[in-house]
């Protein structure tokens, strides 16, 4: 392991870092400058901040795109749920390829094209859009996502855990609720987090499927940048960042720590 | 841990051999196919209650199968299963009065121990005081009172072992199944362990049926046996029986070492039949099977410890051969010769190594005679 620091290795790290990191850091940077102009710096603020909280059609658009995305990440895990317990457990049937093939296919789908396809349902049934389609829509893509990750820890849960609940007096489908969830809830709740924030940043899907009175934040986020980038922006986004680093942050920590707990029992248990 | 191995009930316990006995499980003409694969076939079977019965066998044979149509996790594709007066066969597990200890333990992760062994009980929605009676009872019985506040994975293997035993007795089972309940644990432990399962068997008065591929295990704790192979029962017996008196070469050779003389019954004498099996040897008397007659194939068999290994001719012996130590197994306690008959067959003989190594009598190629009395081998087909 002698040379994890070599000159080569030094720079091709800050390279990298610099490349992922600086377009955001300059993002966040701008966000408290007291110009109007998004290139020069002339002095710390928070005026864009407080703006922000005084503009109506942002706070709008914020409330459509959190309740849009905790309306369909819900429903996506409890349906990505279910279409994993078939995939793993329901054994050979026929269709069996066909149907997983067709759960995964969305993953790869060019968002356009879903988004797009979404659309020409909503006309064809004549359903008017807004709120409801960009829900359903996001259900559609995210449900997929919510099924990879719940079925991957599926496919290593000991079905014997259940045999045990029924042998010991439940029904499979309490053997279901008090074995298999608990134990399957971090993976539920990665599902969960995962159609979260994929409903959060979708811009194509949402822009296909939502009608007049329902603009989500990356849609108003875009519209705004075409006229002109606003150090507003910049603070939405910095919120946005936020956000979203303080959930990896806090995630990160409660499976690091419960995984140190665990080494910690196991060592008790062997003395 | 105090072991107090079980005691042998003073009267004999043989309800099997009572007409009058009717048994607990009883399969009738079992056979259970998966796809166009036959599991189990064709199994007749009675079980008695409060016997330790077990099954055994090499891998793949059909005891886990067996096991899991007695659960109720598969269901037999002929034949009836009945338990009691009851017809099981389509009974589903979570309506049977029979519990299983999994091989593999499947504790709850995400409980305690004591939700663990209470889980069964909050299903059959007994009182809360009775709950935490139980439960602590069960705790007591397996020794582990003091963990029960613990996690699965904060327990040792034997812990979690014991946990799992104590979950599935709490119930009261009529019928308490273990399928290989002591394989991961290692040897000490599980001859401990397998008096502490005999025990708790016998104070609690049920029935166990434990699967197992160690036949020293079964015939530790079984009061009969059941020897399968590729899905049908070959001979079922205790284990004294099993082991003295096994009913082919197969159950012979699974259950401890045999050696196998193949030959021709000559002549009957007062005292039994006599075996030729080589030219130029002295035959083989042997004073059991007397049933079997003269001028038919034979196989003889008996097992290496029945066999004495002396320099001097034996001739007080009933039977005695000559031969060559072909090669020495030493085990510590005990000595395994492998002695190399006129003919080529090899011919083992346990003694027991009273005697240091650097005393020891015997050495590679030397010339000794084997001997042993006429009742000590069996004849089988
Ligand atoms: N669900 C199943 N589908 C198809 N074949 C099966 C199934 N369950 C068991 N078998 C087959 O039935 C045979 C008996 O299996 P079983 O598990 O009863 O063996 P076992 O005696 O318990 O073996 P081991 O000692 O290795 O546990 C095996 O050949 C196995 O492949
Ligand atoms: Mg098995």
């Amino acid at each position: 392991m002698n040379g994890r620091f070599t000159w080569f290795n030094t720079t091709s790290l800050t390279v990298g870092f610099v490349f992922l990191y600086l377009p955001i850091l300059l993002l966040v940077l701008f966000s408290f400058n007291e110009s109007r102009l998004v290139t020069v710096w002339a002095g710390f603020s928070t005026k864009w901040y407080v703006e922000l909280f005084k503009d109506k059609a942002f706070l709008d658009a914020a409330l459509v795109t959190f309740r849009v995305a905790l309306l369909s990440a819900t429903v996506a895990t409890i349906l990505g749920t279910l279409a994993a317990v078939v995939m793993v457990r329901a054994g050979r049937f026929k269709g069996r390829t066909l149907f997983s093939g067709m759960i995964y296919a969305p993953l790869v789908m060019p968002e356009v094209i879903t988004g797009l396809s979404l659309l020409l349902l909503f006309v064809a049934m004549g359903v008017s859009r807004g709120f409801w389609t960009i829900t359903l829509a996001h259900i559609t893509f995210s449900m997929c996502y919510a099924a990879v990750v719940v079925s991957s820890r599926l496919v290593t849960f000991d079905t014997s855990l259940e045999e045990a609940a029924t042998d010991l007096g439940c029904t499979p489908f309490q053997a279901f609720l008090k074995v298999t969830l608990p134990i399957m809830a971090p993976a539920i709740i990665s599902a969960w987090l995962l159609s979260f924030t994929l409903s959060l940043d979708d811009l194509v899907i949402a822009s296909f499927t939502s009608g007049p009175g329902a603009t989500t934040l990356p849609m108003k986020i875009y519209s705004q940048v075409r006229l002109g980038v606003t150090p507003k922006i910049n603070a939405l986004s910095t919120i946005l960042i936020g956000i979203v680093t303080i959930g990896v942050l806090v995630a990160s920590y409660l499976t690091r720590r419960s995984e140190a707990r665990r080494k910690v029992d196991e060592l008790l248990a062997e003395s | 841990m105090n072991i107090s191995p079980a005691k042998k009930p003073s009267t004999k316990f043989l309800p099997w051999e009572d007409p009058k006995q009717e048994p607990l499980v009883r399969f009738g003409n079992v056979t259970k196919r998966f796809g166009s694969f036959t599991a189990i076939d064709n199994v007749s079977l009675d079980i008695y209650e409060k016997e330790f019965f077990a099954l055994l066998g090499p891998s793949g044979c059909g005891k886990t199968t067996m096991m899991r149509m007695l659960a109720g996790f598969e269901t037999p594709s002929e034949g009836t299963i009945s338990l009691g007066d009851d017809d099981i066969g389509s009974v589903p597990p979570y309506k049977r009065p029979v519990n299983m200890m999994f091989q593999s333990y499947a504790l709850f992760p995400h409980m305690s121990v004591e939700a663990n062994v209470a889980f069964g009980l909050k299903q059959d929605k007994w009182p809360k005081n009775l709950i935490k009676e139980r439960v602590e009872e069960m705790l007591s019985l397996v020794q582990l009172e003091q963990f029960a506040k613990r996690k699965p994975h904060q327990l040792s293997g034997g812990q979690r072992q014991r946990v799992a035993l104590a979950r599935s007795l709490a119930k009261k089972p009529k019928l308490l199944l273990l399928d290989e309940p002591l394989g991961a644990l290692d040897k000490k432990l599980r001859e401990q362990t397998q008096f502490e399962l005999m025990d708790i068997q016998e104070k609690l008065g049920m029935t166990f049926v434990i699967v197992t591929h160690d036949q020293e295990e079964a015939m530790t704790v079984a009061s009969r046996i059941a020897v399968m192979d590729h899905g049908k029962i070959i001979q079922v017996a205790t284990p004294e029986v099993i082991y003295e008196y096994p009913n082919c070469r197969y159950v012979a050779d699974f259950i401890g070492d045999v050696n196998v003389i193949e030959g021709r019954l000559n002549s009957r004498t007062d005292s039994g039949i006599k075996l030729s099996w080589a030219e130029g040897q002295n035959d083989i008397s042997i004073s059991n099977n007397t049933e079997r007659s003269a001028d038919e194939n034979a196989c003889f068999a008996i097992r290496p410890e029945k066999v004495h290994v002396t320099h001097e001719e034996p001739l007080d012996a009933d039977n005695r051969i000559q031969g060559e130590i072909h090669d020495i197994a030493y085990t510590g306690n005990l000595s395994t010769y492998y002695v190399k008959l006129s003919n080529g067959i090899i011919f083992k003989a346990q003694e027991s190594n009273r005697r240091r190594l650097a005393n020891r009598e015997f050495t590679w190629e030397d010339k000794v005679w084997l001997s042993w009395r006429n009742t000590a081998g069996i004849l089988l087909d």
